[in-house]
């Protein structure tokens, strides 16, 4: 659970989660068998319109909630059930302590509920004097630990087996093996005897069929089963969000969970259960049953334009999965309760700002979690709208305020980067990187070299590189970014080179500023949205067909946020829309629209590797242009493992997080270094600074460019 | 219909299943006599019996003496016939009490009334309490399945399932493959609450 008061003991719980080797092990691990065995078992599905069909039930049982609540609860009473609806997790726990009282129930086995761990309401059944037992084998384990759980789906996935061996030799009172099969056994048979005792079952549901008053359980030890059949009582507790109309809506949905969640095509045990079914140690031979709704915020959410997306998540947990934070330093870090990218919106809905504060900054933006995930949700976007929701507020920190204002006034902005180059001068280096680093940057800064401000701006280098072109076939104006533009002019002139003889005319518009993407990522909507109608203008003017970006981040804001930023302003809105249809990045320039071939490349063969872009691959979909474009180049392109993975800069990122930023480089630097290549190319100049700034820091020999500069060179002269 | 039931086999070995083919009930019978003639004498041995378990935990052990062979939704001919079978091999045959028999029991024997190629799934109409407990105690789950009840999908399965479900008090499983978990390092470990192993007879007709 999160409770570090700010960023800096925030900070400091993720160092420790940092030096537990064998969590960062397991962690690793899974990730790399889980994307495996989930290709594997969507294999053959067409995924995209499985999950777009589950968005789009999902998103109309939610605008639906209060009608399908009404008839669930008609059709579950009408069949002996009791249905209450709670409006927050105290109110919850009190029904459901309740009901047990009132039943005379002491003994209680629970199995596996999300949402009873929202509610905490373990806590509250133990404080009014009955016996809890989780029957989960990893809720067990956890709920014995008195921990939280740390992933979804496996929630004691942070424990090893001498763990689990010594915690079980305290629990029976005997010496443990820690041999698993062993363990497993010795849980069974101690769980068997607390369902025979217990009086009271509590389950989750992952459905709540609205039509039939059914709810369906997906497990795949079978505790449910138990859970739900020994106990004279059962209470289930769901969120409102678990309401689906139709059987059918809860059969979609179970194609896609259980194999995003561990790549199982369904789990061991789908149970559906409607109404009072029959129960031998209940005095009249029936259940007593209960289906208690949790509201805590739901509704609202339903109602709520952007955010209403999140109830659509099927709590599959892949997006912790693939992140590449979650990876790093496990569940109890990245969430309070839910855990990954969803737990880091969900728990600002369900357990306040205080809990959310630092946890919505620990994302570095590179678009796994999206995705993957089984609802279609924009996780990252709805990520960085809580971080700016919880700024305005409490009020933005000045560093944040100060970069917005900054951004937002292009002039002064290019101002301050000149001015800057002066101030760099006496910590600049030959090689172009900063000597020391500027008293700004603390000493976690040092795992990578930051490179100078280029002495000249690319700005400032267009009119002596301003090609003239006869009979233009395509014409592109240049969006460089400011890395590009102040730090690296080199690759927009490679750029620029290869395209030399293909009657291609280029533009610089001068008035085009920073994407804007760095002020959004601290929060700062307004100056975000700001500087996107200012490049519009100042791209609309030329007029060119394309406007290409060699920035991949800078091209997925100017492309998919720019839109969003602007959406329901009537004037804005359609320029925006308009203006992102231009956007292309380099590679899907070349290979794509000016359609280069072998014959027009060298072949010498020089090896080289990949690093794939977030921004690029997930967040513009360009998979193959760049792969294909080193081929046709002429180029050895050697793959290298784990090619789509976060190379940790994430822009301001890297700043807040050094440690994290620092394991992530390593590990993107070690898999390239792996492939024996002397070049590992790239196509944004962000992950090119954090690259080359780490090949630096470590003295590596493998050489950091841009795609565009290899390319420029490979072509015949 | 014979892709179909090649597709179901192939699906539910991929859980574990064992599937089988079984030209009647007869022989459904005696394969499940079988399989708990052979089954380790020391009674529910996998189920932890032999694992140091706390005190009051082995005490439900000492309820089981006998093998025992639970069928709860076979029709009264069917039982007699099977109760007949384990009378000769000294196995105690029950259809209902299972309560009583929580420390597990050998062998559940049910015969299921739809399949899903697509997952290798069966659907068991579990709304008696006996078939719940019975196929959740026992260490082995024999499940028969007539070959006609097998569908291609999930949604081909949508509206026999519905009308189940919509005519409640009504409890229904779809059960692939044996009770498992991955929960202790990610480690494939079977059998954690029910049946270590489950056997699929699929039946002609
Ligand atoms: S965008 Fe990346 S870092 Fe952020 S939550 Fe999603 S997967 Fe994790
Ligand atoms: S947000 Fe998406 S990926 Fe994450 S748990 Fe929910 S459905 Fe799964």
């Amino acid at each position: 659970m999160q409770s570090a008061k700010d960023l800096k003991e925030y900070r400091a719980e993720l160092r420790e989660s940092l030096d537990n080797e064998f969590l960062r092990k397991t962690l690793d691990t899974f990730a790399v068998a889980y994307r495996a065995g989930r290709a594997n078992a969507f294999k053959g599905i067409d995924v995209k319109t499985l999950i777009a069909e589950i968005a789009q039930s999902k998103d109309e049982a939610a605008a639906r909630m209060d009608e399908l609540f009404e008839e669930f609860k008609k059709k579950a009473e009408a069949v002996g059930v009791t249905v209450h609806l709670a409006k927050d997790g105290d109110e919850a726990n009190r029904i459901i302590g309740e009901i047990a009282q009132k039943s005379g129930c002491k003994k209680i086995v629970k199995s596996k509920s999300m949402t009873a761990e929202e509610t905490l309401l373990n806590h509250h059944l133990e404080d009014i004097g009955l016996e809890v037992t989780e029957t989960d084998l990893g809720e067990w384990i956890i709920q014995l630990r008195h921990e939280g759980p740390t992933h979804m789906v496996m929630p004691a996935i942070h424990l090893s087996r001498y763990q689990v061996a010594d915690l079980f030799g305290d629990v029976t009172g005997k010496k443990q093996e820690s041999d698993i099969e062993k363990l497993v056994k010795v849980a069974r048979r101690e769980l068997r005897r607390k369902y025979a005792e217990a009086d009271m079952g509590i389950s989750g549901a992952n459905f709540c069929v609205a039509e039939t008053g059914t709810i369906g359980i997906v497990t795949n030890e079978g505790n449910a089963r138990l859970v739900t059949t020994l106990p004279r009582v059962h209470v289930a507790l769901a969120g409102l969000d678990k309401l689906t109309p139709t059987l059918h809506d809860a059969l979609r949905v179970i194609k896609a969970l259980p194999k995003n969640a561990t790549g199982q095509a369904i789990t061991s045990y789908v149970t559906w259960i409607t109404g009072a079914n029959e129960c031998k140690a209940a005095p009249d031979g029936k259940k007593e049953m209960h289906v208690v709704f949790l509201d805590n915020g739901r509704r609202a959410l339903a109602k709520d334009p952007i955010f209403k997306e999140v109830l659509r998540c099927v709590r599959c947990g892949a997006c912790a999965n693939v992140c590449p934070v979650y990876r790093l330093v496990g569940g109890h870090k990245m969430g309070h309760i839910y855990i990954g990218a969803i737990g880091l919106i969900l728990t600002y809905f369900f357990h306040g700002r205080d809990k959310a504060r630092n946890l919505v900054q620990n994302c570095i933006n590179c678009g796994a979690c999206e995705d993957i995930c089984a609802g279609g949700i924009h996780l990252p976007r709805l990520i960085k709208e809580i971080h700016a929701r919880i700024q305005d507020e409490e009020g933005h920190p000045l560093k944040s305020v100060l970069l917005g204002k900054v951004l937002a006034n292009r002039k002064l902005f290019h101002r301050l980067l000149k001015a800057a180059r002066w101030a760099q001068a006496p910590v600049k280096e030959k090689n172009g990187y900063l000597r020391h680093l500027p008293m700004v940057f603390s000493k976690e800064q040092d795992f990578r070299a930051l490179p100078a401000i280029a002495d000249k701006a690319f700005r400032d280098l267009w009119p002596h590189l301003k090609p003239e072109v006869a009979n233009p076939k395509h014409t592109v104006a240049l969006f460089s970014g400011c890395v590009q533009d102040f730090v690296y002019p080199d690759q927009l002139a490679a750029a620029m080179r290869s395209f030399e003889g293909r009657d291609v005319a280029v533009d610089f518009p001068m008035d085009q500023s920073c994407c804007g993407l760095p002020a959004q990522m601290m929060g700062e909507t307004k100056a975000a949205r700001d500087v996107a109608r200012q490049n519009i203008r100042a791209f609309e003017e030329g007029g060119a067909q394309y406007v290409l970006c060699s920035c991949a981040s800078c091209a997925s804001q100017l492309k998919h946020a720019y839109p969003k930023l602007l959406e329901g302003d009537k004037v804005w809105e359609p320029r925006a829309r308009a203006f992102a249809e231009k956007v292309i990045d380099y590679s899907s320039f070349m290979h794509d629209v000016l359609k280069v071939e072998p014959k027009q490349f060298q072949d010498k063969g020089r090896k080289v590797t990949y690093h794939a872009p977030c921004h690029l691959c997930r967040g513009l979909g360009v998979k193959e242009a760049p792969r294909e474009l080193m081929r046709t180049a002429g180029l050895d392109y050697q793959p290298c493992n784990e090619e789509e993975v976060c190379c940790g800069f994430g822009g301001t990122f890297s700043m807040k997080f050094p440690e994290l930023s620092a394991q992530l480089l390593s590990k993107k630097l070690a898999d390239a270094e792996a492939t024996g290549a002397e070049e590992l190319l790239t196509d944004c100049p962000g992950c090119i600074m954090q690259l080359r700034g780490g090949v630096e820091a470590a003295g590596l020999s493998i050489k950091v460019r841009h795609i565009a500069e290899a390319v420029a060179e490979q072509r015949k002269k | 219909m014979s892709e179909r039931i090649e597709l179901f086999k192939e699906k539910a070995k991929l859980v574990s299943a064992l599937v089988s083919e079984v030209a009647s009930m007869g022989e459904a019978f005696e394969y499940a006599m079988d399989l708990c003639e052979k089954k380790e004498a020391c009674q529910l041995l996998m189920s932890g019996c032999g694992e140091a378990v706390s005190d009051p935990a082995k005490d439900l052990c000492d309820a089981k003496q006998r093998k025992v062979v639970a069928a709860p939704n076979l029709s009264e001919e069917d039982f007699a016939k099977l109760q007949a079978l384990c009378a000769a091999k000294d196995f105690d045959c029950i259809r209902e009490g299972m309560r009583k028999h929580l420390a597990g029991i050998d062998i559940g024997v049910t015969v299921c009334q739809g399949g899903i190629a697509e997952t290798g799934s069966l659907m068991l109409e579990s709304s008696d309490e006996e078939v719940r407990l019975a196929t959740m105690v026992a260490e082995y789950h024999v499940a028969v399945l007539p070959k006609s009840a097998i569908q291609a999908t999930s949604y081909d399965l949508e509206s026999e399932l519905a009308k189940r479900l919509g005519n409640g008090p009504s409890y229904t499983a779809l059960i692939t493959g044996a009770s498992r978990t991955a929960d202790i390092e990610r480690v494939l470990a079977l059998g954690v609450h029910g049946p270590l192993e489950l056997h699929i007879l699929l039946l002609e007709g």
